[in-house]
């Protein structure tokens, strides 16, 4: 074992402290191009990482900037100023830590780019906005390191294809510069490691000592979980139960919606009044520091969170991770189980909380997975052109460039390492002239390329509107919730949400019931006056679909004969429906025919996850509206989706044509929603929309008008446009994700089996009672819209002729 | 079609499914806020680079209406370009459509707060245009009887069954009218906004843009939510 150069070894001996092995890999290791940390939540990560910087910088003579720290949370960064203060004054290290975020002020931004502190903290939005600056070369003159932490967070998102590519930015100014990279428990870590590395250089893996073994189960309760819905309300006495057993829970859900629904039972049910609180990304920025520093503290018992605790901070002393709802991704609930017991060789302890009775059979299969240690992941595919459509503006900002240079440098980002040329130029033109068919800006192109060959802004006033467009983060329109007469925010909601409301609604913000009294300015006004059941609040959290592998194995549990491992109820359940129909397989779809309460109803088990399932739902019924079977709604659940209509479905073969799905994809889906928000999140982060601002937003808004009318107006005139063919690739994966569609297809090549029964199967039982109805009726709206203006009119004492 | 039409001072007024306005005892046709223009004056500013193609999907539609109502009178009312400069930096392609539609009618381009000036295409050039008893103008005016304006974009949003629509609208009670916006590239104002439903007395009606024309009582100025 190799030791530590003084003053290090003395601090960490003086703590009665010995650093874990893979600290001292790393440290060992400092002189490597790029290295890749995997080590379990707990292990030390982040000191592994800064460690060969303290050490570099011990001896006072590195002048300027010598290590950036990047993180996916603001709030991560300015928790690792404090940690490093700690033994840089304890050592007396000469050393200067700042963090930078959105949250920095404008005078203290600027002062860190005439003087860079020695470690800088910051986040991938705020490295690109440094990039963007004509200075970039000499604030990052000495940068010797980088350390990416939570990378396998950053790994999964356009954040982190964003960051990736301003590391080769940074690489083009510092080509010695080394690369850290800090990840937790990930399926593929080499995948990881070829995002980090510059391609091609290669990338060694350290491997931390996993710890213990998980204790993970599922929580026993007296009642049965009940058959559909997913806000886990049944468990609640037995979750109480368990917080009064252990110092801190957190409890973690799915989607905000289902937090604040469970919080508030929570405390309807809280008889000894234990503390308890909840955090969730809506809530306010002060309610939710109030919550993490209570926790902090350790004044807290349980937390009721979402994804926004999934990462790194080390909040208190958490006992007990309970996970409601079935985890959805093993990966994710691997990393979640980690936040219990933030210690190294504690074995960490979980609680799993299906909240209906499929969901027994995912979590079964999950916590199997969990403990082979076998997570989940799709590769990611090549990396989003409209992330590299920024780039090129946010480094036309920093000065002219060259189009060649620029192209290499992008490909040696892993993720863009088979971008062509081609496609590179497509990117270019797109950013310069709009790349429209119609060349309709010649004189107005925003990037010209002078007569020595670089590319320049054409109007250099233009890189402020740039860089105020950075990132690639879509935020939702919200509207901040207040309570009246006080200035003090409660959280936001969606704007699509504030539509529905109209006065005396109730609905639950950070777990009170709140009266919807007005809209004022921009804000939702609100008073507690509690008197109806609450309005369930839509939240911009994404609704995760069932990984592909999770899938697999439920599809695999189907085939054993019977399910010792399973609790008695749902064992028979399964039972039940393999003697009145059959259970899925994995290579075949499986479709249920029945009529119910006068409507024919079909069943179909696609195991494609929630969105793609919700996706052929909108194909199918299309299909079969098409073929005059009069389809009149649907609803889709990750593994099926039922169809209802006045017709039964004579065979369902034809529906699964490949060729047809594909071509109703193409044209009918063309027209949906979901395509044109798919359009908006890719047109906003290429820049062809800006950002809406408050202010903007204030001072009335017949100025700006909806990117959907710039989505059909390229449908109508320029359908093969860049920005087209971008949406039609981010509606594979995403919202849309019609890959997994394409999965089932491959998977099934044909093999339909049709159980037609004479009543509801008890598989497709539950799908009755699941929300997310969607009626089909393409004349829908105007049908809602006749009613609602004739009841209108009539009302008013008139009727509709005038 | 499901005809609705409006009254204004004895004129029986046609909402269009498009936005545009038929009055067709005059043969006369009103559209308002074309913005024509807009992406090439967004560019021109050193904004973002708009798909340039809202000028013919407006002329287009415009050409359909006037196909189909076979109106001898255009009238403009106002921001019919996004500036004066747009005007000038058309197409060659697209002035020429416009002076095909031109031929044969008598066009009249009101003034707008966004095209002051006379823009040099054919067709007269008014700030306002008084026609039998109602007068067009682009900006509505206090107290105005009659009156036909644009500028505001009105918009209006109907909450039914949980599902909210939006749609640009016709606004009116029995002094004055307001007009949605005609161009492709444009926003519009909610119906409750002060701005725009103080010009109104309590008993307005919007009429909703889309195929049928829908009519429906504007919702009263304490109603603003």
């Amino acid at each position: 074992m190799r030791a530590m150069p003084e003053p290090f070894q003395s601090w960490f001996a003086s703590r009665g402290w010995s650093a874990h092995p893979h600290q001292l890999e790393m440290a060992a290791r400092a002189g490597a191009p790029s290295l890749l940390l995997i080590a379990p939540t707990g292990g030390g990560k982040t000191l592994a990482g800064f460690l060969p910087s303290l050490v570099e910088l011990a001896d006072g003579r590195h002048a300027g900037l010598h290590t950036l720290y990047v993180s996916p949370l603001k709030a991560l960064a300015a928790d690792i100023r404090r940690n490093l203060g700690t033994p840089i004054a304890e050592m007396g290290l000469p050393i200067r830590v700042e963090d930078r975020t959105g949250d920095t002020s404008a005078s203290a931004r600027k002062r860190q780019r005439a003087d860079p502190p020695h470690i800088l903290l910051t986040t991938p939005e705020s490295l690109a906005l440094l990039l963007s600056y004509e200075d970039a070369p000499r604030i990052f003159a000495g940068l010797e390191r980088v350390i990416v932490d939570e990378i396998h967070a950053l790994a999964e998102s356009k954040r982190g294809d964003q960051l990736m590519l301003g590391l080769a930015r940074l690489q083009t100014l510092r080509p010695g510069l080394r690369r850290v990279g800090l990840s937790a428990t990930v399926e593929d870590p080499p995948a990881i490691a070829r995002l980090l590395a510059r391609h091609p250089d290669p990338c060694p893996i350290l491997l931390a000592d996993p710890g213990p073994e998980p204790d993970i189960a599922m929580l026993e309760t007296v009642e049965r979980p009940p058959w559909a819905g997913g806000g886990g309300k049944y468990a609640i006495p037995a979750v109480l139960e368990r917080i009064r057993r252990h110092k801190t829970t957190l409890i973690f859900h799915n989607t905000r919606a289902q937090a604040e629904i469970f919080f508030h039972q929570l405390w309807l049910a809280n008889s000894d009044t234990l503390p308890i609180g909840i955090h969730h990304g809506s809530l306010a920025r002060e309610q939710r520091e109030r919550v993490e520093a209570a926790m902090a503290r350790g004044e807290l018992r349980a937390i009721v969170c979402t994804g926004s605790l999934d990462l790194g901070i080390d909040w208190g002393d958490v006992d007990l991770v309970i996970q409601v709802g079935a985890p959805k991704n093993v990966k994710r609930l691997i990393q979640r189980i980690g936040r219990a017991n933030h210690r190294y060789n504690a074995p960490s302890k979980a609680l799993l909380v299906p909240a209906n009775r499929f969901e027994v059979v995912e979590c079964v299969a999950a916590l199997e997975a969990a403990r082979e240690h076998d997570l989940d992941g799709d590769p990611r595919g090549p990396g989003p052109r409209d992330v590299l459509c920024q780039q090129i503006l946010l480094t036309a900002c920093a000065g002219p460039f060259d189009a060649g240079a620029l192209h290499a440098e992008i490909t040696s980002a892993g993720a863009y390492r088979d971008l062509t040329r081609d496609q590179f130029d497509a990117c270019l033109d797109f950013t310069a002239t709009g790349g429209y068919a119609l060349r309709a800006y010649d004189r107005w192109q925003r990037l010209k390329r002078r007569p020595d060959g670089l590319w320049e802004l054409r109007d250099p006033r233009a890189a402020q509107r740039i860089r105020m467009n950075i990132g690639t983060i879509q935020d939702t329109e919200t509207l901040k919730v207040r309570l009246r007469g006080r200035g003090r925010p409660l959280g936001e909601v969606e704007e699509a949400f504030a539509a529905t409301l109209t006065p005396g609604d109730t609905f639950l913000i950070g777990g009170e019931i709140v009266r919807y009294e007005a809209l004022r300015e921009l804000s939702v006004e609100v008073t507690r006056r509690a008197d109806k059941p609450p309005k369930i609040a839509v939240f911009a959290g994404t609704k995760f679909a069932t990984s592909t592998q999770l899938s697999h194995r439920i599809l695999a549990m189907f085939r054993q004969p019977g399910w010792p491992e399973l609790p008695a109820h749902t064992a028979e359940w399964l039972a039940l429906q393999r003697a009145r129909s059959k259970l899925p397989e994995a290579d075949r779809i499986l479709v249920e025919s029945f009529p119910f309460e006068g409507r024919e109803h079909t069943c179909i088990y696609g195991f494609a996850g929630r969105n793609a399932m919700q996706t052929l739902g909108l194909l199918l019924t299309k299909r079969m509206e098409e073929e005059g079977l009069a389809p009149m709604g649907f609803v889709a659940t990750d593994y099926a989706v039922l169809i209802w209509g006045l017709d039964r479905l004579p065979d369902p073969a034809p529906l699964f044509d490949p060729d047809a799905l594909r071509k109703g994809f193409e044209t009918w889906l063309a027209g949906n929603a979901v395509m044109k928000r798919t359009f908006r999140a890719s047109a906003t982060i290429a820049g062809l929309i800006e950002r809406n601002y408050g202010g903007q937003r204030k001072s009335g808004r017949q100025a700006t008008f909806s990117s959907d009318i710039l989505y059909d107006t390229l449908a109508k005139y320029d359908p093969d446009h860049l920005l087209m063919q971008i949406t039609r690739e981010e509606a594979l994966r995403g919202l849309v994700d019609f890959g997994r569609i394409e999965e089932m297809l491959a998977r099934t090549a044909g093999r339909i089996d049709h159980v037609v029964t004479d009543r509801v199967t008890p598989l497709a039982a539950p799908l009755f009672l699941e929300h997310g109805r969607v009626p089909v009726h393409g004349a829908a709206t105007e049908r809602l819209l006749a009613e609602e203006t004739a009841r209108l009119m009539s009302e008013a004492g008139l009727d509709q002729a005038l | 079609m499901n005809e609705c039409a409006i009254p204004l001072l004895g004129a029986r007024l046609l909402p269009l499914p498009s936005g545009a306005l038929h009055w067709p005892e005059r043969g006369l046709l009103a559209v308002s806020d074309l913005h024509l223009g807009k992406s090439g004056r967004i560019a021109r500013r050193g904004g973002t680079l708009l798909p340039p193609y809202e000028t013919r999907d407006t002329l287009a539609r415009l050409a359909a209406d006037l196909d189909r109502t076979g109106a001898r009178n255009v009238v403009c009312l106002g921001d019919s370009f996004d500036d004066c400069a747009a005007a000038g930096a058309l197409a060659e392609e697209d002035r020429l459509w416009i002076a095909r539609l031109q031929a044969g009618r008598r066009w009249v381009w009101i003034e707008g707060n966004h095209d002051p000036g006379p823009i040099g295409l054919g067709g007269s050039h008014r700030a306002a245009l008084t026609e039998g008893p109602l007068t067009f103008r682009h900006i509505a005016e206090p107290g105005a009887i009659g009156e036909i304006s644009g500028h505001y974009h009105p918009k209006a949003e109907i909450r039914a069954r949980g599902r909210s629509v939006t749609r640009p609208c016709f606004l009116y009670d029995a002094a004055r009218l307001v007009m949605p916006a005609y161009g492709t590239y444009t926003g519009g104002l909610r119906w409750t906004d002060p701005a725009l439903r103080s010009l109104f007395d309590a008993t307005a009606f919007a009429a909703l843009t889309g195929d049928p024309v829908r009519q429906v009582p504007a919702p009263k100025p304490a109603d603003a939510a």
